[in-house]
């Protein structure tokens, strides 16, 4: 096998709001089966390149390619076939059943005036059944645990077939138990192929897999590259303000280490 | 999962009570005569009725019950899809402000003395001109946020109010303004045939094209960027809901003024029987809405000696029963 295509190719995406310029000459590459873990403080515009990312806001210059395409060429429901997202977490107004819930994921396989069929059902019990949710079914969605909400949403993914999910802090809110089951799931879908993309405010994520980080800061200022090389403590205190230590730690596995970021 | 006796009902009981209907009335008609009479419509039978008795049930009580079960569907499946949409329990056909203008319009034509195809169709139209308005108040590069919506919505019906204002206070107070007021309480008496056909068509219209996009609804509740996500038009599927809306809602206040609280609460109470899932709650509220405003229309008519205006009952009835929703969840809705 020769090189193999990035999923997603980032070139010189430059975004601004207003005059404000969020980032500008990214250069980036992210491959089947790596997690992309996004840092950076409060309002550095990690929402907005992950938005970027997935063709919901447009660049002001320079492209995303999703497999080779132009991310901005493609339909909302062609898109949403490729390319899943997990947003903020909010309550919904009403109670929906979890497998409603999560058959909405076959909104982009389903014509203008589609409904979910037998089939579609089917879909939506199988990735509950294999993020173990499928005991979860009947439940009103509302009623969740952040946790399970954060599952739930997951496996709609799946139900989209997407081969790349998108995730807006999908650790913030949920307890400690929680937040490691989320993560695990990440990383088991991303073992499975699927290209997983998320924004975080905890660097200690990025060294769990593999895959690049980057590291935004307001000014602007983006690093990209593996855990070890971005995480330093120069860049680290450059983007939070605050000094932290870094410590690099073997796994518990012994086959890579970790970087764990600490400022006590 | 939903029950099979509700859905029978819901099938049974708006055919069951709309043929109930036809016979109670100042002027009892007998049952068998009802039928016999409406069968003679299709088959050869003897007409051994009085032709007074046959235009009572066909010409006064059928109209009318149809008009009743019309409106009574299409406001509640319009509060609905409207709750739905707007992702807020506590909203209702009214919103975007098509009471408030098509009320105005109605207002004057009676002032002009306009007939009443005249005052259905200028109605009609300030209906739809007034959420138009609103529409494009509320549009910013091409999108609807519905927080703009809402908050146009409240402008525009507080312009058409205002005008409604002037319009009762130019009017003649002996003779327009009571006529105006009286209209404006809400009132089913004096449909016909020809305002029953006029009415008809835009509300089979929205009910439908609500109906086709209801599993969409579900998708829109989640939020327009998550819906967006999953490859949904959002904006596609808004303009559509408010265009039916609008349509049935502007037909409904047309043809008997203005009938309050229908959208808002049958919604719930049909939430209460088949759950939020609009696959199933929008053709509910079809039947429950179509129930709930014949037998009140009936009450309308028949408990005193005069009539009862419509939207007072409607209110009378709503009111409390919104205040009982609201102290049972607790403002938790659903």
């Amino acid at each position: 096998m020769g090189l193999a295509q990035p999923v997603i190719q980032i070139r010189d995406a430059t975004f601004r709001y207003g005059k404000r310029e969020i980032f500008s000459g990214l250069d980036l590459d992210v491959f089947a089966g790596e997690v992309l873990t996004i840092l950076g403080p409060n309002g550095c515009g990690k929402s907005t390149l992950l938005r970027c990312i997935g063709g919901v806001l447009a660049l002001d210059q320079g492209t995303v390619r999703l497999k080779g395409r132009d991310i901005a060429s493609f339909e909302a429901n062609a898109r949403a076939r490729k390319i899943g997202f997990l947003f903020q977490q909010h309550t919904p107004a009403f109670p929906f059943a979890v497998l409603d819930v999560v058959s909405m994921g076959r909104a982009p396989h389903l014509g203008l005036f589609g409904a979910p069929s037998s089939k579609d059902i089917a879909l939506a019990e199988q990735a509950l059944e294999r993020l173990g949710l499928f005991h979860l079914k009947d439940q009103p969605y509302t009623e969740l645990s952040g946790g399970e909400r954060q599952l739930v949403l997951i496996a709609r993914t799946l139900v989209q077939e997407a081969e790349i999910i998108l995730l807006d802090e999908p650790t913030s809110h949920l307890d400690f138990k929680n937040q490691v089951l989320s993560l695990r799931t990440i990383g088991a879908l991303a073992e499975q192929g699927i290209t997983m993309i998320m924004t975080t405010h905890d660097p200690n994520h990025a060294s769990l897999f593999p895959g690049k980080v980057v590291l935004m800061n307001q000014a602007g200022r983006i690093e990209t590259g593996s855990a070890s090389e971005v995480l330093t403590s120069g860049a680290l205190a450059a983007t939070y303000g605050i000094e932290i230590a870094v410590y690099t730690m073997p796994r518990r596995d012994g086959l890579t280490d970790l970087i764990l970021c600490n400022p006590w | 999962m939903i029950k099979r006796l509700p859905i029978t009902l819901m099938i049974v009981a708006p055919i069951a009570l709309l043929f109930g209907s036809l016979f109670v009335g100042r002027f009892y008609v007998v049952p068998i005569d009802v039928a016999r009479i409406l069968l003679g419509q299709i088959f050869p039978l003897t007409h051994d009725w009085s032709p007074s008795v046959e235009t009572i049930v066909l010409q006064i009580r059928l109209p009318r019950a149809l008009m009743a079960m019309c409106v009574g569907a299409g406001l509640s499946i319009s509060g609905a899809a409207y709750q739905g949409m707007f992702r807020n329990p506590l909203v209702s056909t009214d919103i975007l402000g098509v009471t408030a203008a098509s009320a105005c319009g109605a207002a004057a034509a009676l002032l002009l003395a306009l007939n009443g195809v005249e005052l259905q169709i200028v109605a009609f139209v300030f209906g739809l001109a007034g959420v138009a308005l609103t529409y494009f108040l509320a549009r910013i590069s091409n999108t609807t946020p519905v927080l703009m919506l809402v908050l146009s919505g409240i402008v525009v019906a507080a312009f058409f109010s205002a005008l409604l204002g002037g319009v009762k206070y130019i009017a003649d107070p002996d003779s327009k303004l009571p006529a105006i007021t009286y209209w404006l309480l809400g009132s089913l008496n004096g449909v016909s045939l020809n305002s029953l056909a006029m009415a008809l068509p835009p509300i089979v219209l929205g009910c439908a094209g609500l109906l086709l996009v209801r599993w969409k609804l579900n998708v829109l509740t989640m939020g327009d960027e998550e819906a967006q996500s999953l490859g949904v038009r959002t904006e596609f599927f808004k303009g559509m809901v408010i265009l039916c809306t609008t349509m049935i809602a502007a037909a409904a206040v047309s043809v008997c003024g203005i009938i309050g609280w229908v959208g808002l609460v049958i919604p719930h109470v049909a939430r209460m029987i088949v759950g939020p899932d609009h696959r199933v709650l929008l053709p509910a509220t079809l039947s429950i809405g179509a129930t709930y405003l014949l037998v009140v229309d009936d009450i309308a008519r028949t408990a005193t000696a005069g009539e009862i205006p419509l939207g007072v009952l409607t209110a009378v009835i709503g009111a409390p029963f919104f205040a009982y929703l609201l102290r049972k969840t607790r403002g938790i809705w659903a």
